[in-house]
């Protein structure tokens, strides 16, 4: 399955390139015009000449090398552009999961043991959280935090380690603010449910105290949604970092890909594109494994929707 | 049996039978407050250029981020124009957007469902699988890939959302129309010689509005929030048109001059109406499943 | 027998439950003892109260339960109990449910949920914890108890798994075992098998059992004492043997004559006319029973009856001396 999403997808990628308007070589080039020379190369490069299945076959075989062709905005090869931003990208992403398992887990096993104010407020904070996008948290957290408050610098990357995760704070908890909502429902409704189960009165009435209840018998148990919609949440990150890391100016792998797309560096789009997917479909295929790890009763491939 | 499928049948008639506003009484007073906002929200997307008070279009740098004054509740934006009338004015164009997305959304969705939950078999499998692999496409990076295909505009970033929504509308309708299908009632019509497409479209269908409405009520909330990012992108809907997505993403400069205005007025604008259609759909949500359970 | 202190005293229970939203009755004024050792039957329909009455025994009423009345457990008050002493009443006073599959935690090890408890309230080390598990798995007929300990819930059938659950509850060597429908999940067959292992291993290890079951039948074939209940009251108490020939109540008559006997013919199915009632729902001031009574009469709905003595028994039933004898023969 995991292969079959892969394989269609860049199909996908690549025939957009066939779906743009004009030829491909005005495509690749952008639109604009290239001397005779600069064509005939494009033209060899991605075998124009051959049948549309060849050509496909070709380029998929150069991405697996890690040859993803030449983006014709900044004259270097994709996947050194690509090699150079994945970092920021990659740890925005982690950065915001954390924030996203720590709160969003934290708050609905929380509210979900602890009915009254605790819930209450869970449940409120979460429904407005649910409805701020990344980039509206962005703005808002810039304004507060960065230009009132002057605790967090604004834009841009930082240049050592503990002065990345400065400058990435903010992005991070942009990025993880919408996310957070859902993960806190489903742990707190999971929690719930599974607090009610007659599992849990069979070992309520075998006299098994409570401390131990709650970690063996509900979180254990809730622990099998709980994770899933995580790796879920945090796999749809991948997508979203790209309006929060030009929100904020960091240059990652979304921020190049969108100034990709509004300059219609299509070899980069690509590229982008398909990195991007691949990560997605992968972290999805790891949530699988996950859940047949956790649930005994589950075969590895079958994830119950 | 007869019994059996009477009082599915008549279960079937009577969920119908409910009227809109008893459907909004029943989601309880956050409901209520939620359909206001949606209706208020529509009413200024419909007539919004007309109740500006003031040109949304017209630039006069003089003016540029000037406060609140005299007549202008919430100051000038970047270029001078008044940012509540380019508040009423993009409202068009941020709420015509979304309703596109989940028009195309839930009509593919609805058809691809029914269609798989009809057939089953070998249908159902081959449309499965295609589902699941167009679930490896986030909406956003669809539309990103059509607007570097096809050039920035609100048309091909709608169209690409309602592809990727497509697959959660088929999938949960899927469930709904597989078992709406395993009803006596159904059996019996067919038996009756009524052809499979009246009885999807007569019966299956209008049993299962409940779950369409509540699930194309928080699809338009997500539509807001991936348009209005894909706007403020410089991908969607292009400056100068006012939209509260692209209001956000011009007037970012000034939040650190100290001017966050017009770009928190915008913000608070979409926030605002995504609520209203978030807690609206989800009570929707829970009184369809409790209906169809 | 007699002479013997009850090892469980259940007097004038009521338990209150708020169902949506208001406080409603479950239980009304629920009174019964189980000496040590002795097999009781619990018998009534859905809504009797007979699954609340074992929950309120065991502490594992609903949240926002109003309870009144004394339970007491070998002198103890069960419902001050908290605490270690709570935990330890719950070693002494085990309890077998209907599902097992719904019961037992379907993502851990059958071994862990038998050794479990052992482990950690009774500080037993694990590989002691182990033996016995697999000690008891013998008794309760699963032979290789070592490969079961390693398996999970899923892969056993149910009727294993309601073995495993009653190997479970024993070991840690309760002196009460409430069984609350433990065969009404399984088919026949199985049924049959899993009666006789509790039956032989209550006998066996002296165990009191409270047996709940809708199915009179069974009640009696096992238990020395049956309970009638009928909306969240008891309505009948009875030695087993007595009951089906000498019932002394109406309901109780009703029950056996609506069970089919394959020895008997008949053309039409006997059915009590009308619906249990749960306790919340029967009319006050009367008796429960009345409106979907052959025998009732003006009296019966005037005044609400007592639980009176009877030739060793007890019945609620205002017109139990006039009724005894003829409450045989009024199905035909």
């Amino acid at each position: 399955m995991l292969i079959a999403c892969l394989l269609v997808a860049s199909f996908v990628i690549f025939g957009a390139l066939y779906l743009a308007p004009g030829n491909p070589v005005t495509a690749l080039s952008g639109g604009r015009a290239l001397p005779a020379a600069s064509m005939r190369v494009l033209e060899q490069r991605y075998h124009l000449n051959q049948p549309f299945l060849a050509q496909y076959w070709y380029w998929l075989e150069n991405a697996l090398h890690g040859n993803l062709g030449i983006s014709i905005t900044l004259r270097e090869n994709v996947s050194s552009v690509i090699a150079a931003r994945m970092w920021t990208t990659g740890g925005l992403v982690l950065y915001a999961s954390l924030i996203i398992l720590v709160v969003g887990i934290g708050s609905g096993v929380v509210a979900a043991l602890r009915p009254g104010l605790a819930d209450t407020s869970v449940l409120v904070s979460t429904s407005l959280s649910a409805a701020i996008p990344s980039f509206v948290a962005a703005i808002v957290l810039i304004t507060l935090f960065s230009v009132k408050l002057g605790w967090f610098p604004a834009l841009g990357n930082g240049t050592s380690f503990w002065s990345n995760v400065r400058h990435f704070t903010l992005p991070a908890v942009a990025l993880a603010v919408s996310s957070l909502a859902i993960v806190a429902r489903v742990t707190r409704a999971a929690v719930r449910a599974e607090a009610d189960r007659e599992h849990v009165q069979t070992a309520i009435s075998r006299g098994i105290p409570a401390r131990q209840l709650v970690r063996r018998h509900i979180l254990r148990n809730a622990a099998i949604p709980i994770a899933t919609v995580s790796g879920i949440t945090i796999a749809s990150l991948i997508a979203v970092a790209a309006v929060v890391e030009t929100a904020f100016s960091l240059n990652g792998l979304g921020a190049y890909l969108v100034q990709a797309a509004q300059s219609k560096d299509l070899a980069v789009v690509q590229g982008i594109s398909l990195v991007l997917v691949t990560a997605f479909v992968v972290i999805n295929a790891a949530v699988d494994v996950l859940y047949a790890i956790l649930d005994p009763r589950v075969a590895l491939g079958s994830r119950a929707q | 049996m007869s019994a059996a499928i009477g009082v599915s049948a008549a279960r079937a008639r009577l969920s119908r039978r409910g009227s809109a506003a008893g459907l909004l009484r029943s989601t309880g007073p956050a409901g209520i407050a939620s359909a206001a906002v949606i209706v208020a929200a529509t009413v200024l997307a419909a007539f919004g250029p007309l109740l500006a008070p003031y040109n949304p279009d017209l630039p006069d740098l003089g003016l540029a981020w000037i406060g609140p004054t005299g007549g202008h509740l919430l100051g000038f934006d970047f270029e001078g124009r008044d940012v509540l009338s380019r508040l009423l004015a993009g409202a068009q164009s941020s709420m015509a957007g979304p309703l596109a997305v989940v028009i195309g959304a839930m009509a593919l969705g609805t058809v691809i469902a029914v269609v798989a939950a009809w057939r089953q078999g070998v249908t159902d499998t081959v449309i499965s699988a295609g589902l699941d692999i167009l679930f490896a496409f986030p909406g956003i990076l669809l539309a990103v890939l059509a607007a570097a295909v096809f050039g920035a505009g609100l048309t091909a970033a709608a169209t690409a959302l309602s592809i990727a929504y497509m697959p959660y509308v088929a999938r949960v309708l899927r469930g709904a129309a597989l078992r709406e299908r395993g009803q006596p009632y159904v059996a019996a019509l067919e038996v009756q010689g009524a052809s499979g497409t009246s009885i999807c479209l007569r019966h299956i269908v209008p049993n299962m509005l409940p779950l369409i409405v509540a699930q194309a009520t928080i699809m338009f909330g997500w539509a807001m929030v991936d348009l209005a990012a894909i706007s403020f992108l410089g991908l969607g809907v292009q400056p100068p048109a006012p939209n509260w997505g692209v209001m956000i993403s011009e007037n970012e400069p000034g939040i650190l001059q100290g001017y966050p205005l017009p770009a928190l007025a915008a913000g608070l604008c979409i926030v605002g109406v995504v609520i209203a259609f978030n807690v609206l759909g989800e009570r929707l949500f829970e009184r369809a499943q409790g209906g169809l359970r | 027998m007699t002479g013997a202190e009850p090892l469980l005293a259940v007097e004038n229970l009521t338990v209150l439950l708020p169902v949506e939203g208001l406080r409603r009755a479950v239980l009304r004024d629920v009174s019964l003892e189980i000496r040590p050792g002795e097999a009781v039957g619990l018998v009534g329909e859905s809504g009797s109260g007979k699954s609340m009455t074992a929950r309120a025994i065991d502490r594992l009423l609903p949240r926002g339960a109003e309870v009144s009345g004394r339970i007491t457990f070998a002198g103890a008050d069960v419902n001050e109990l908290a605490g270690a002493r709570l935990r330890a009443y719950r070693n002494q006073v085990a309890m077998i449910f209907q599902d097992p599959r719904a019961h037992v935690n379907p993502v851990r090890r059958v071994g862990d949920f038998l050794t479990e408890v052992l482990r950690t309230n009774l500080d037993v080390p694990a590989a002691d914890a182990r033996r016995r598990a697999v000690d008891m798995l013998a008794q309760v007929g699963i032979e290789d108890g070592q490969r079961r300990l390693r398996q999970y819930p899923h892969e056993l059938s149910g009727g294993m798994l309601q073995r495993v659950m009653i190997a479970a509850a024993l070991l840690t060597q309760p002196a009460l075992l409430l069984a609350d429908e433990p065969t009404t999940a399984l088919d026949v067959t199985t049924q049959a098998e899993v009666m006789a292992i509790l039956d032989d291993l209550r006998r066996d290890y002296g165990l009191a059992m409270l047996f709940i079951t809708h199915d009179l039948e069974l009640a009696a074939a096992i238990c020395d004492r049956t309970i009638v209940m009928y909306a969240g009251q008891v309505v009948e108490v009875r030695a087993s043997e007595l009951l089906h020939g000498d019932p002394l109540h109406p309901y109780t008559a009703a029950l056996a004559a609506a069970r089919p006997d394959i020895a008997r013919q008949t053309t039409r199915l006997q059915a009590i006319a009308g619906r249990p009632l749960s306790a919340f729902e029967a009319p006050a001031g009367q008796c429960a029973f009345a409106p979907r009574c052959p025998h009732a009469q003006p009296g019966c709905v005037a005044a609400a009856p007592e639980l009176t003595a009877v030739d060793g028994g007890l019945s609620r039933c205002a017109r139990v001396t006039q009724l005894r004898g003829h409450l045989e023969a009024s199905h035909a």
